[in-house]
Order: structure tokens, then C-alpha cells, then sequence
């Protein structure tokens, strides 16, 4: 579904992602994990179009994406949760999610989306008219999640969503995350906190330095000495 | 007492005209983080539009509102493609200083086509005065006029900015522009149409002066304009409701102060009262305190 091949990615002249080569197949949950400062979040940017690579290409679904705005590569199928959430503070929940389905014209599904959204977290539907902002930090997290579900994403991209909360909240979001890819939607999910990634995912790449460094099955991953010695505590 | 009322009609009326202004400054700062230094002169342009079609095609007063509204925001539209567009990832400074040429640009053209006189305004509105308390508070229906149309524009600007997708579209993007970018908001689009309407309602204002004043001439913009942006910045640049209500105050401390005998420094007041603002409350009266949970 989405390939990226031999990818470069700057920042002026410092080289953040070197010729990485990654793949996400229909259905799958794939997690990309690394140390802080490895080219996680640059990775997902490049992907989403908020930067261009200087080299290689990004395939989704056999079309060239890389050189495509932001803005029409979510009229694809590819929605970005970018790291920190990034929810609009000063609107309501509601407003948030109207922001997500932003590109549809399908008003009339949308209606019946919002309650989807609302079944899958329901602590935003008692939220539903209060303004973002005012959410608590994982309550932020499931906005973020549900906004860019409602524009009907294919592949959903996942910048840390555990950051910064509570161990109790970050296993509710990742069962979460579990139960919207049962319900078909493919997931590219980055993450530092690699046990708790590796433990719901398909497939693992391990990035360090902006290169791929290791690539293959979590639950061996998870095994493996050097890994746990390195990202696992 | 009946002073008081006379200063109220006054103060109201004329900060109706500096809240349409400091609109703008605040809708282009809240999307784009510039202050468009040449919003002053886009209202002189719209002034002069409005001198244009009521002098020359016997255009009424209505009429020549909403055209010189439609010609200043493609006037605001064309000034974002060419001249901050290029700019915007550059450092603000640079844009400021764009801002300010493309400001005298617009006054320097102005005045070669029509020349550095001032011009009178023709009487638009029937003039008629509305007396109250025993003749001693004279409310002209000059004044009425302005204030409905000012809250009329600043209902309808409420209501394109809540409830419309553009208007959804434009808060997300003044909150985060990166964030609205990928929900598939065309960021290009936010801010040509956040530059027309802010336009607009300058062009409103400039017609409006026109009408109030009776006088306008090229170099008109500069200090109302500069005034609207203390405006902006006393009720906190980048929040709408902050504009309304630094227009407001600033237009009655103005009429306060110079009613009492203090004309030749209301200009500085305004001023001074933005540094005490800005010592007290560096965000303004109704500015964002961004607070980030984590
Ligand atoms: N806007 C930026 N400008 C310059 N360098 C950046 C920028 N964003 C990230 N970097 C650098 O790129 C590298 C990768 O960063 P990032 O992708 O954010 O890492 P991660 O998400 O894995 O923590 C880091 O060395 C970081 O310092
Ligand atoms: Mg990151």
C-alpha cells in the first residue's frame, strides 16, 4: 500500500533521513521505533507531505506521492496524527472533528461518523461541546486520533501517541489503535516507547541516525538481546 | 450629563470605524504572524473608491459600500500573492518591511493619479439630526448609519468565521497552519480568502470615514491605520472579539480625551494607554494564553 524507497530527507544542510527504505502493506500495523532525535517524526513528515525529499520516491497505492502537498495527500487516504497532537485548542471537540472531515462532501455520512468516532471514545462525546483545549492530555490524544479518522483515512499515521501519558491511558489507547485497524484501516505507528509498539504491531523497522537499521518481525524484536538492551530499558 | 451622552454617540461611532480596521490587522496576524502595515492604506483606497463612484456615477450610498468592499478585498488578495506570498518563510522582519513599502507604495500611487489635495466627500446620507434630552444630545443619523453597518459587518464576520467551513478552516489555521494543512485546508486558499475579508472590512471603514469626516486624501491611511493596530494589539492581537473591543475603547478614550480638552494629545493617548496595556497585560485584554497539557 505505501513504499517508500531510498529516501533523503534535510533539514537545510543537515541529512535527517539517509536512503531509508520502508513498507507498509493493506491491513497491517507497522511500527517504526527509535531513540529521540532518530527520524521518527521526519519520516512521518515526508510521508504526509509536510516535507520533500531531496531523493528517492513514496508510493501509495501505485501512485507517486512525493511530490504532492500536504493537502491532497489526505484527499488520498493518508491521515497524519503528528507528534504532540497538535488538536486546535480553540475550538470544541466538535469543531475538531468537523476540521477532520474536512475534505468530505459526504455530508450525510459524516453525521453517522462522528457517532463511530463517539463508540470508540466515548469520554469525547460528553466532551463533544467543550473546547479542546480544556481536555486532559490523553483525552487530547483521542481527539487527535478520532480528527484525522474522520477523514476516512486508509493508512493512519501514529506520531508517539503515548507521549507524556499516564501508563493506564496509553494501554487504552494502543487497545484503541488495535481495534480501528480490525476495523480495516492500515497503521503506520511510530513510537519510542517500543515495548508497548512492538507488542501490537505486524511488522518493525528500528531507525537510528535516520537510517534503518533493523527490519523484521516484533515478537522476535522483542527477544532480541541488543534491542532490549538498547530500546526496550 | 447630556456631554457624556454626546461623547458616547461620538466615541462609539468612531470606534466602530477603528474595530473594522483592527479586524483585519488581527485576522492577517492570527494566520501569518504580519502585521500588514498596509491595511491603513487599503482602506484610503476603498475611501476613495467610494469618493469615486458617489462623486462620478451617482452610485448610492449602499451600492458603493458593497463594490468598494469588493474592490479592496482583490485589492488585499493581489497584495498577498505578490508581495507576502514570496515571503512567508522568511524571517517576519522582512515582511514587515514589505508591509510598510507596499503601504507607501499604495499612498504614493494613490496621490500621483489623484493628487495630494483632500477631497469632499459628497453628502451620501441625507443629513438629519435626531435630537435627544431637550435638544442638548444631537445624534445625526450619520452616526446610526455607521454604527448599524458596523455591526452588521461584525455579525456577518461572526458568523462566516464560526459557522462556515472557510471560516472553521481560517481559526484551525490561525491556531496551527501546519495542523489545518493536513486536515487538506488549502493553506493558499485560508489566506487569500483571510486577506479579502479583512480587506473588506477596511474598505467599509474607509467609506464610512469618508462619510463621517466628509474628507479624505491620500495619506488618510497612516494614522487610523497605525491607531486600528494599537487597537488590535489592546484587546490582543489574533483573537477577533479582542479586535471588537480595542476598537470600541480606543474610540472613546479618544473622544473622552480630547472632549475634555485634550485634542492635541489624543493621538499620543492612544499610544501611551498601549505600552500601560502591554506593561500590565503583554497579550492584550482578550489575547491567547496558550497553555500547553501535556
Ligand atoms: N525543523 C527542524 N530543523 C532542523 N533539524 C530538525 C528539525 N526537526 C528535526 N530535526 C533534526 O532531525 C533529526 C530527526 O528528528 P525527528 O525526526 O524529529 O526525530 P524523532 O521523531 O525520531 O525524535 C534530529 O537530529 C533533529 O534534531
Ligand atoms: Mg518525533
Amino acid at each position: 500500500m505505501l513504499e517508500l524507497r531510498n529516501i533523503d530527507v534535510y533539514y537545510g544542510n543537515i541529512q535527517a533521513l539517509k536512503n531509508i527504505n520502508l513498507k507498509v502493506n493493506r491491513g497491517e500495523i507497522v511500527t517504526l521505533v527509535g531513540a529521540n532525535g532518530a527520524g521518527k517524526s521526519t519520516t512521518l513528515k515526508t510521508i504526509s507531505g509536510m516535507l520533500k525529499p531531496k531523493k528517492g520516491e513514496i508510493i501509495f497505492n501505485g501512485e507517486k506521492i512525493n511530490n504532492l502537498n500536504a493537502s491532497d495527500i489526505v484527499k488520498l487516504g493518508i491521515s497524519h496524527v503528528p507528534e504532540g497532537r497538535r488538536i486546535f485548542a480553540n475550538m470544541t471537540v466538535m469543531e475538531n472533528l468537523e476540521m477532520g472531515a474536512f475534505i468530505r462532501k459526504d455530508s450525510k455520512n459524516i453525521e453517522e461518523d462522528y457517532e463511530k468516532i463517539f463508540s470508540l471514545f466515548p469520554r469525547l462525546k460528553e466532551r463533544r461541546k467543550q473546547m479542546a483545549g480544556t481536555l486532559s492530555g490523553g483525552e487530547q490524544q483521542m481527539l487527535a486520533i478520532g480528527r484525522a479518522l474522520m477523514s476516512k483515512p486508509k493508512l493512519l499515521l501514529l506520531d508517539e501517541p503515548s507521549m507524556g501519558l499516564a501508563p493506564l491511558i496509553v494501554k487504552e489507547i494502543f487497545s484503541i489503535i488495535e481495534d480501528i485497524n480490525a476495523l480495516g484501516t492500515t497503521v503506520l505507528l511510530v513510537e519510542q516507547n517500543a515495548n508497548m509498539a512492538l507488542n501490537i504491531a505486524n511488522r518493525a523497522y528500528i531507525i537510528k541516525n535516520g537510517s534503518i537499521e533493523l527490519e523484521g518481525d516484533p515478537k522476535e524484536l522483542l527477544k532480541d538481546e541488543s534491542v532490549k538492551k538498547a530500546y526496550l530499558g | 450629563m447630556e456631554q457624556v451622552f454626546q461623547q458616547l454617540i461620538n466615541g462609539i461611532s468612531l470606534g466602530g470605524i477603528y474595530a473594522l480596521m483592527a479586524l483585519g490587522y488581527t485576522m492577517v496576524y492570527g494566520i501569518i504572524n504580519l502585521i500588514n502595515f498596509a491595511h491603513g492604506d487599503i482602506y484610503m483606497v476603498g475611501a476613495y473608491v467610494g469618493f469615486a463612484l458617489t462623486t462620478f456615477f451617482n452610485i448610492g450610498f449602499l451600492p458603493a459600500l458593497l463594490i468598494s468592499m469588493a474592490v479592496t478585498s482583490l485589492l488585499g488578495i493581489i497584495i498577498e500573492k505578490i508581495a507576502y506570498k514570496p515571503l512567508r518563510k522568511s524571517p517576519r522582519i522582512t515582511a514587515l518591511i514589505t508591509a510598510i513599502s507596499i503601504s507607501l507604495l499604495l499612498q504614493y500611487t494613490m496621490m500621483y493619479f489623484v493628487g495630494p489635495q483632500t477631497r469632499t466627500f459628497p453628502e451620501v446620507l441625507e443629513s438629519k439630526s435626531l435630537r435627544f434630552l431637550n435638544g442638548n444630545v444631537i445624534l445625526d443619523i450619520k452616526n446610526v448609519y455607521i454604527l448599524a453597518i458596523t455591526l452588521i459587518l461584525m455579525v456577518a464576520l461572526q458568523f462566516i468565521v464560526k459557522k462556515t467551513k472557510m471560516g472553521k478552516a481560517m481559526r484551525a489555521s490561525s491556531f496551527d497552519l501546519e495542523a489545518a494543512e493536513l486536515m487538506g485546508v488549502n493553506v493558499n486558499k485560508v489566506i487569500s480568502f483571510t486577506f479579502a475579508m479583512g480587506s473588506a472590512l477596511a474598505g467599509a471603514a474607509g467609506v464610512l470615514v469618508g462619510i463621517y469626516y466628509n474628507t479624505i486624501n491620500p495619506l488618510m491611511g497612516s494614522l487610523p491605520g497605525l491607531k486600528a493596530f494599537v487597537a488590535a494589539v489592546l484587546g490582543g492581537i489574533g483573537a477577533i472579539p479582542g479586535a471588537v473591543l480595542g476598537g470600541f475603547s480606543l474610540g472613546l478614550i479618544e473622544t473622552i480625551v480630547s472632549a475634555n480638552g485634550g485634542s492635541v494629545f489624543k493621538d499620543a493617548v492612544a499610544f501611551l494607554i498601549l505600552i500601560l496595556v502591554l506593561l500590565i497585560k503583554p497579550n492584550g485584554l482578550l489575547g491567547k494564553t496558550v497553555k500547553e497539557k501535556v
